[in-house]
């Protein structure tokens, strides 16, 4: 990927994934999830990942913040109630902070795997994906599979309530 | 160089221009297929400049003008960024589809052999469902920004609505999928140049005819119009999430319906109905069933197999229109039974038997 390139993209995704956190009003705070979740998908493109990028944006953008906003829209939440002080949130910040640092001292503490110019061909294909999905990673699949099936079955379980 | 760069901006604007192209056709068809079904002459009241002669085409063209110059009001309540946001994002994603929608084979022209298509995507389809995907924005945006009872309202039923035909919509494609082994639409259209028994052009819904009539109905649920309007039905959401908006920006609103059409239209036909095959074409001329062969140079089969795919989608926004000047509004219920209990079953069987036919019989 050129590197100006890369820049502007994460600076940009950087910025619309502080939006949202910082925004008041939920609305603004999905749309700014939008925004970042379209940009890496940008990111995917650009890394010759054509199938994960369109999944991104079908998946992420154009189905789950979607619900989100619904459910926002249903509740007709006008502005978030900011909480300041209290216990809860020292102790979720200093875990957020020791979860982020943990972090960063793997990310640093690994060494760059070496940039190679050439990609493999049908790198990022339908076909390549599918191929790894479907045999190294088929138990881990098929558990996701159980795991919504799970959560849609608790969905129904608790609309009958 | 400069000449790549220079094909593809033109692929880019030819694509876009057939698009808009067919939109306006899709407006003129609206006007004059209402006044026939409704048994009336139509409307040919416009005068520019006192000059009535035109009829209805004079129409066409002062009514774009007129919603241009119209007054933007702007309530005041209303979340300013977003309420201007939310038209773009309504027309921008329709109209960006067209791009990986191919309109002809491969133009020959010296040495350079030109893909007739925008955008050459190995997932094509796909990239097509995600641009579907992101025009509920606009519904949804128009709907909360606007801060109205009715715009909101409008907004919950466009989201639930199109997010529900999106699965039906998406499941009928995967037997599409299935059936041609691949996501690229080029490679779709391509496959679809065959003849069955030596005579029948080999057109995806002959091999996918219930995907066809699934995907046909979630298409014209997309684009919001009757007997889908539920998001802006006017007797009794005024106008449902775009209740609040005037001039340009209502024309955009209104226009991206009109995209969705011609969009569905170019989908069907691209899927179902051999996108720009023209029967017994190949790339060298015409070889009828009989034996006989006419030969047609390059160029020629370029433009008939263009002509082709607008005939073809020309027809199919007709039909949307006709479909839409004829049928009653549903009830909420009625909507959601049809998507989640009649089409979703519907399409997952459909899966299920071509699932099997490609595994037991093999890829036509």
């Amino acid at each position: 990927m050129n590197p100006l390139v890369f820049l502007l993209l994460a600076v940009l995704t950087v910025a619309a994934a502080i939006s949202v956190v910082v925004t008041a009003n939920p609305v603004h705070s999905a749309l700014g999830l939008v925004v970042t979740l379209f940009l890496l998908s940008v990111f995917f493109v650009a890394l010759d990942a054509q199938l994960v990028a369109v999944l991104q944006v079908i998946v992420y953008a154009g189905a789950i913040v979607v619900l989100f906003l619904f459910v926002v829209m249903l509740l007709n939440l006008q502005g978030e109630r900011r909480l300041t002080g209290g216990m809860g949130l020292l102790v979720a910040a200093i875990a957020g902070a020791l979860a982020f640092t943990a972090l960063l001292v793997t990310l640093l503490g690994r060494s760059a795997p070496a940039p190679s110019t050439t990609v493999p061909a049908g790198f990022g294909e339908t076909q390549a994906l599918a191929q790894r999905l479907f045999t190294s990673h088929l138990l881990a699949f098929e558990l996701t599979s159980v795991l919504l099936l799970v959560a849609v079955v608790g969905a129904v379980a608790l609309s009958r309530r | 160089m400069g000449v790549d760069v220079a094909i593809a901006a033109a692929k880019a604007v030819f694509a876009i221009l057939l698009a808009l192209q067919v939109v306006g056709l899709g407006v003129f068809f609206e006007r004059k297929v209402s006044a026939v079904i409704q048994d009336r002459i139509g409307a040919n009241r416009a005068a520019i400049f006192g000059f009535a002669g035109l009829g209805l085409i004079n129409t066409l063209v002062a009514d774009p003008i007129k919603f241009l110059l119209k007054e933007d009001v702007t309530p005041a309540a209303v979340d300013h960024l977003l309420h201007m946001l939310a038209p773009i994002v309504s027309v921008v994603p329709a109209l960006l589809a067209f791009a990986v929608i191919p309109f002809g084979d491969v133009l020959q022209i010296g040495e350079r052999a030109i893909n007739l298509q925008a955008a050459e995507l190995n997932v094509g389809i796909l990239f097509v469902l995600a641009m579907a995907s992101l025009g509920v924005y606009g519904v949804v945006l128009g709907g909360w920004a606007s801060n109205n009872r009715w715009s909101l309202l409008g907004g919950i039923r466009g989201s639930a609505q199109m997010i529900s035909y999106e699965i039906a919509m998406g499941l009928a494609l995967i037997g599409v999928v299935l059936t041609f082994n691949t996501l690229d639409l080029q490679a779709m259209v391509r496959q679809q140049g065959g003849l069955l028994w030596g005579w029948l052009p080999a057109w995806g819904v002959l091999y996918q005819p219930v995907a066809f009539v699934v995907f046909f109905t979630a298409g014209v649920a997309e684009s919001k119009r009757i007997p889908f309007d539920l998001p802006e039905s006017e007797s009794e959401l005024v106008s449902g999430y775009f209740t609040e908006y005037s001039g340009a920006k209502h024309l955009m609103f209104m226009m991206s319906d009109f995209v969705e059409v011609v969009l569905v239209a170019a989908l069907v036909t691209t899927l179902f109905f051999g996108g720009w095959q023209v029967p017994y074409l190949a790339r060298d001329g015409f070889h009828l069933p009989g034996g006989g062969m006419f030969a047609v140079p390059s160029w020629g089969v370029a433009i008939l197999q263009i002509t082709s795919f607008a005939v073809k989608v020309i027809l199919f926004t007709w039909l949307q229109i006709v479909i839409r000047w004829t049928l009653p509004r549903f009830r909420y219920d009625q909507l959601m039974r049809l998507g989640w209990q009649g089409l979703l079953p519907v399409a997952l069987l459909n899966v299920l038997v071509t699932s099997l036919v490609v595994v037991l019989v093999g890829n036509p």
